[in-house]
């Protein structure tokens, strides 16, 4: 017997430890938060962390619904479109026992605005924030923004106090050379506070007995142990051993065995992230392909043979082993303006496609080069092979070149990629958010992740209606258009939306959080 | 001896200089770390004005001569990941490296040398026929995969291991050690036989040969003849004889063992320096990068140096052709 295939029998013979005390959660995933300033990074992990001691006004509950956090209410001022009017929770107080005021939340929106935040970029559209008593603030916008709140879901609140007197009133200038008490230490209002961290090691929390939350939360969890475990082979083992009762990322290709488990169970929900094929349809000529003097890219013909020779549930069954949800659009479908129409996926047809790239001129093919990330996304490099195989059969030989992210991503940012994936979540939960990246022509600061050439003057034009249209309905009919101008150009070759998969011990109950954000004040022990 | 040492340091110098040169002439194939740095929402400006205030653009030996300058002066700069100082964060992850080195490099010592003498004495037996072939497995098995199957078969079946971390930690002035605790080495157990499996199977199968050759020789034969224990001969001549050429080995092995801790620290989320080069890697986090390459280039330089040093405590024809050189 090969030495494999007894390693698989012995991997296969495994036995499930019992399961913890009902109410320390033992939490594992393969990175760790960055750091522990709620303002320095705007990182997925990092926020994980953050949310469990610190609050926003308002945040993305496990369904992705916007709910109230430390804001009760909120409103645009009547006449006034461009001053929200936030009221605020009466009776909240920090870990340290300072009470919540409207100061707090006028000295942290300043704070994420500061150059050193990495949270300004979601603020460009606030000019002002001001206190108007105690329990009331007003946000004001550089011109009407009906979508301000969510921009917000990740925007924790500080104590002035607290981070004035430790010279943490601004986020880490790491630049400079700074370090920061922040970044260690935390003071927030969440229902959560922190007991200790070792960086990359491990992070205690507490459940904080002051909670403003009681009674309306099921707050079962009083003590939350968190591991990063790098290795996925290892974090498998981990939960199978029992050591810990909660993994976010169990790849793919064990999920069975772990479902199968005694003791074990795996919840799934679509995730706010979409894979898709971006192609670069602008230039003359592209450097990388064996056409002479033409871009291939730019004939719509070649690009729509393209979309329906990718078979898209060969990659679900095959790649993904099921856990994906194939897409005809570049959009989750939590997302405002996604239709049941947009994503209907593209009927696979070789003969339809044969026939296009033969109208288009390219009926012996030509090849290109195709750059795909192999640590980012789920089974990327799987992907792409597939794909290389689907491109084959239309006669276009794509040479693939696999990078890991911290290479892959710069060729989309600096135009050096002509041909490339790319995967997509939308924060905002609305489609504002992938046109002003994804599809607007590439100038000044709009469309810095459109590597496509694609530019539309009316898409534009579209695109900044947008962000002060407040009339949704208006909106939301603006929207259907650019959507349909898009898929009509074909910009991008959707593949699909990835899915969560959250492991957890049978007796955790615990739905998962579209962006992959668990919040364990709503978890409960069965 | 005092010579030997100021020349070593000398090559020292020049060898970390080096180490510095050509890891920096790496990293801009790594990738771009302001993409990692600044979410999605980041504008190509936002990121160039990044790479200007950390000095990315700066040309290759700017860069370069101000890491040397600010090194020399103790000073690496804070990690573009964690945002911490580089030297802190070393400081706090060297204990559980070390620990693990020094645990899997002692055992594969004692074992190796242990299991060496008795195979070569008991040459035909068939135990150790046994673990002559047993011992391919260290060889041949890659260090992630017998580590992933020493999980399985002591975390996941036999549950009497845990599969990850360090845990039982002490802290004394400002090192913790897993060594004063039952937990610490519950935990350490997995990773110092992953680490150390490989250099133990090199150690066994070098002493063997070392010994058989020397068994053969004449004054070996001259020994017995003299009437002197069989003990004594084994390990009072034999052994003594096959030591130079074991230290030499052993001693470098320490050194990989040091540096290349990466892969067994990262199969069992072990909290040393080589995780944390390995989140630098994927982060292409420059300053823990190179603060790391140099760290280690100071540990072969440094074992190298102590090599030098047992070999003239024992075989004394070494230092005497020294100071025939020097004379």
């Amino acid at each position: 017997m090969p030495r494999n295939q007894i390693a698989a029998a012995i991997l296969a013979a495994a036995v499930i430890a019992p399961l913890a005390s009902a109410e320390t959660l033992r939490w594992a995933r393969s990175g760790d938060s960055l750091t522990l300033d709620p303002h320095a990074q705007n990182e997925g992990t990092t926020h994980t962390v953050a949310h469990q001691i610190y609050e926003p006004l308002l945040h993305r509950d496990m369904a992705g619904q916007i709910v109230p956090a430390l804001a009760t209410s909120w409103a645009t001022v009547p006449g006034n479109p461009n001053v929200w009017r936030f009221t605020l929770r009466e009776g909240v107080t920090f870990h340290g026992g300072e009470a919540f005021t409207a100061d707090d939340v006028v000295f942290s929106i300043k704070r994420a605005k500061m150059e050193s935040s990495d949270m300004k970029g979601l603020l460009t559209s606030v000019k002002d924030v001001r206190a108007v008593d105690d329990l009331t603030v007003d946000i004001e916008t550089n011109g009407a923004n009906p979508l301000l709140i969510n921009n917000l879901t990740n925007l924790f609140i500080m104590d002035r106090g607290w981070s004035e007197a430790n010279d943490s009133a601004t986020p880490q200038d790491f630049a400079a050379g700074e370090t920061s008490f922040a970044a260690a230490n935390t003071n927030g209002t969440g229902a959560f506070q922190l007991v200790s961290r070792t960086p990359d090691e491990r992070t205690v929390f507490k459940a904080n007995p002051n909670y403003w939350g009681k009674g309306q939360f099921p707050l079962e969890v009083t003590e939350i142990i968190f591991t990063p475990i790098q290795s996925a082979a290892t974090r498998v083992a981990a939960l199978l051993s029992g050591e810990v009762d909660f993994v976010q990322d169990v790849p793919v290709q064990d999920l069975g065995r772990v479902d199968s488990a005694d003791g074990l169970k795996v919840v799934k929900a679509a995730q706010n992230r979409v894979i898709f094929f971006g192609m670069n349809q602008g230039k003359a000529d592209l450097e990388t392909d064996s056409v002479e003097g033409a871009n291939p890219f730019a004939d719509r013909r070649v690009r729509e043979a393209m979309n329906i020779a990718i078979n898209r549930e060969a990659i679900q069954k095959v790649v993904m082993r099921g856990q994906s949800d194939p897409t005809g659009v570049i959009m989750p479908p939590f997302v405002n303006g996604w239709t049941a129409e947009l994503g209907a996926i593209p009927a696979n047809d070789l003969n339809k496609a044969k026939s296009l790239m033969a109208d288009a001129g390219y009926g012996d093919g030509f090849s290109v080069t195709l750059n795909c990330p192999n640590d980012r996304y789920i089974n990327d490099e799987a992907i792409c092979q597939a794909f290389v195989g689907m491109m084959g059969q239309i006669g276009i030989t794509v040479n693939l070149d696999s990078k890991p992210k911290a290479q892959h991503f710069p060729t989309i940012q600096n135009q050096t990629t002509e041909f490339y994936m790319l995967g997509w979540g939308v924060p905002t939960f609305d489609s504002h958010y992938i046109f002003n990246f994804l599809v607007h022509s590439r100038e000044g600061d709009r469309g810095p992740w459109n590597n496509t050439g694609y530019s539309n003057a009316d898409v534009d034009s579209m695109i900044v209606s947008l962000e002060s249209e407040t009339d949704l309905a208006v909106r939301d009919a603006t929207i259907g258009k650019i959507w349909n101008q898009v898929q009509q150009d074909i910009v991008y070759l959707p593949v699909h939306n990835q899915v969560l998969n959250w492991s957890m011990a049978n007796n955790v109950a615990f739905d998962v959080q579209p962006e992959d954000q668990p919040h364990f004040k709503y978890l409960s022990f069965q | 001896m005092l010579s030997i040492i100021l020349s070593r340091l000398g090559q020292a110098t020049f060898v970390l200089l080096l180490v510095a040169l050509v890891s920096f002439s790496m990293f801009r194939f790594v990738g771009d770390p302001a993409s990692n740095m600044l979410g999605q929402e980041a504008s190509q400006a936002e990121r160039e004005a990044l790479k200007d205030r950390i000095g990315l653009n700066d040309p290759l030996p700017v860069q370069y001569a101000r890491f040397v300058g600010n090194a020399l002066q103790g000073d690496f700069g804070l990690s573009y990941r964690t945002r911490e100082p580089v030297a802190d964060m070393i400081a706090s992850r060297l204990p559980a490296t070390l620990e693990l080195a020094l645990v899997s490099a002692l055992m594969a010592l004692t074992m190796g040398v242990l299991l060496g003498v008795y195979t070569a004495i008991n040459r035909n037996g068939w135990l150790a026929q046994m673990i002559m072939s047993t011992s391919l497995v260290g060889v041949s098995l890659p260090t992630f995969l017998i580590g992933v199957l020493l999980i399985w078969v002591f975390a996941v079946e036999l549950s009497w291991l845990p599969s990850f971390g360090r845990s039982g930690t002490v802290d004394i002035g400002g090192w913790t050690t897993g060594l004063l605790t039952l937990d610490g080495w519950k935990s350490l157990v997995l990773p110092a036989v992953t680490l150390g499996l490989y250099q133990m199977t090199l150690i066994m199968r070098l002493v063997r040969a070392e010994m058989m050759e020397v068994l053969r020789q004449d004054f070996i034969k001259f020994a017995r003849a003299r009437g002197l224990s069989e003990r004594r001969v084994q390990f009072g001549h034999a052994l003594k004889n096959t030591l130079v050429p074991v230290i030499t080995v052993a001693g470098l092995q320490l050194g990989s063992i040091v540096a290349f801790a990466i892969i067994t620290e990262s199969v069992f989320q072990w909290p040393g320096v080589g995780l944390m080069f390995i989140n630098a890697v994927y982060y292409v986090d420059i300053p823990v990068m190179s603060a790391y390459l140099l760290l280690v280039g100071l540990v072969f330089v440094v074992i190298n140096l102590i090599v030098d040093l047992l070999y003239l405590a024992i075989d004394p024809r070494i230092k005497s052709k020294q100071v025939g050189a020097g004379s």
